[in-house]
């Protein structure tokens, strides 16, 4: 099954997928653009990984001095950076480079607490797209990815669906893709991932009890390019879902 | 006294005391950071961190000691997005006592979770009215183990006081009621080993005190 939540007639739903776009939790059938989505679950701890696909690494090898070889390279974000499918986000004026990352997300369903490799699987509710978009422009060398670039408003895009796990049985042959107003851009598969889910899981449930609603996204591949307000950028995951974001600017954003 | 905060984001602020700054000295300008800090450094304490007063903090297997991060932290009351200096602070409804605790570690290029996201990791005393404290740029912070005080600070002269800094961090996200901003953590954060209680005191904010307990093997 493929869970939503959205905004209709001034209320919020739960929803699911339905041939004609959605199905409201009262039974109503409504279109993909008639509703406004939300992130598809309540987030809580929200745990990213940088260079987890050994082309990206490749393309951002210049600049690197750790390699995600030894460790996953995991840093942590905030609810304030999230919105849901369809929504906008914003390109500051003085940017000069901000790019798109199509990630497979991975929500956890059940508390996880030193889990082994070969359980880890059992503990994922399901899975979603995420499209974690970078200011580079703000990268500094303290923290990296520091906040500023990492963890700004709008700048997590999360959705349209929590696919059930049980729907998805194995989530490392899915090929992912970023299209920037049409175009291809970027094209990857999660077989491809340098630390797979439940390395992941193993890893950091070895140190940090993870809870229902905590979600790793899992990293990107290459083909990261600058993007500019009014791009429509749309990052797919085969079965999992098809997640559409507008650039907008600061004077059209209002703030 | 308001209930810990059990909700939001905790933020934490790194090299906010012009000493910890100090201290890192030429490496500043050295590979792998290359040049001094331009925006506020910040990190995430995530929710599995967070313990309350007298909650233990768990110190890992094959750690010896652990650093002791005492720090203020400003507890949000209303939305903060692209704040001025100059009313900042109105949008800090308390502060609380925060203890950022660390597995000791030199580089903070691109440091491991492993270092401050640990279960037990954040412990959190009660919120204090904002007008209870007064202004919170010259409050005196000291840590003491096991009843001895090993640690004096204080939020005067910090890079960016607590206002400056609430008005920068909101430029670029926006905080939440419940959300929490600790101003950073200054030079010489003391290391406590298990069996020790560490106890923390702010002017005006009382004490966290937390037993540090050595972890069993992992299950």
């Amino acid at each position: 099954m493929k869970h939503a939540r959205v905004a209709y007639g001034g209320a919020i739903h739960e929803a699911v997928e339905h041939q004609r776009g959605l199905q409201l939790d009262d039974g109503r059938v409504l279109a993909e653009d008639a509703v406004v989505w939300l992130p598809p679950f309540e987030a809580g701890t929200i745990i990213a990984l940088g260079i987890n696909y050994a082309d990206h690494a490749k393309e951002l090898a210049k600049e690197l001095t750790v390699g995600a070889k030894d460790e996953p390279l995991a840093f942590l974000k905030a609810p304030n950076s999230l919105i849901g499918h369809r929504g906008f986000t914003r390109r500051p004026a003085d940017a000069t480079f901000m790019h798109y990352e199509c990630e497979l997300a991975v929500v956890i369903g059940r508390k996880a607490k030193n889990v082994k490799r070969e359980d880890a699987l059992r503990y994922v509710a399901g899975y979603t797209v995420a499209n974690d978009y970078a200011i580079r422009d703000y990268l500094e060398n303290y923290y990296r990815p520091n906040l500023r670039v990492k963890n700004r408003d709008t700048c997590t895009v999360l959705g349209p669906w929590l696919v059930d796990a049980a729907d998805v049985p194995d989530p490392h042959v899915l090929p992912l893709r970023t299209l920037v107003n049409g175009q291809l851009r970027q094209q990857g598969n999660t077989r491809d991932l340098i630390n797979d889910i439940p390395a992941l899981i193993e890893y950091l449930s070895g140190f940090m009890t993870l809870a229902p609603g905590d979600v790793i996204l899992t990293g990107t591949p290459e083909g990261v390019v600058n993007v500019m307000p009014g791009d429509e950028v749309v990052t797919e995951i085969d079965g999992i879902g098809r997640l559409v974001n507008t650039l907008v600017g600061d004077v059209e954003f209002g703030r | 006294m308001l209930d810990a905060p059990r909700r939001g984001t905790v933020y934490g602020t790194l090299l906010n005391h012009r000493d910890a700054l100090e201290a890192l000295g030429g490496a500043l300008h050295e590979a792998p950071y290359k040049a001094p800090p331009k925006a506020p450094i910040l990190y995430i304490k995530p929710r599995n961190t967070w313990v309350g007063e007298g909650e233990p903090v768990l110190v890992p297997e094959g750690v010896d000691a652990l650093e002791i991060g005492a720090t203020l932290g400003l507890v949000i009351g209303r939305i903060a997005c692209k704040v001025r200096e100059s009313e900042a602070l109105s949008h800090v409804i308390g502060y609380c006592i925060v203890n950022d605790v660390s597995i000791p570690h030199a580089s903070v290029y691109r440091p491991s979770l492993r270092f401050k996201a640990r279960d037990s990791f954040c412990p959190i005393g009660a919120t204090v009215a904002r007008e209870a404290v007064g202004s919170p740029d010259a409050l005196a912070i000291t840590v003491a183990i096991d009843g001895e005080i090993v640690h004096r600070a204080s939020t005067a002269g910090l890079v960016r006081p607590a206002a400056r800094l609430l008005a920068e961090v909101s430029d670029f996200m926006t905080l939440s009621p419940g959300d929490v901003l600790s101003i950073g953590v200054a030079a010489g954060a003391p290391r406590a080993r298990p069996g020790q209680r560490v106890s923390i005191a702010i002017d005006g904010l009382g004490c966290l005190e937390n037993p540090l307990v050595a972890q069993g093997p992992a299950r």
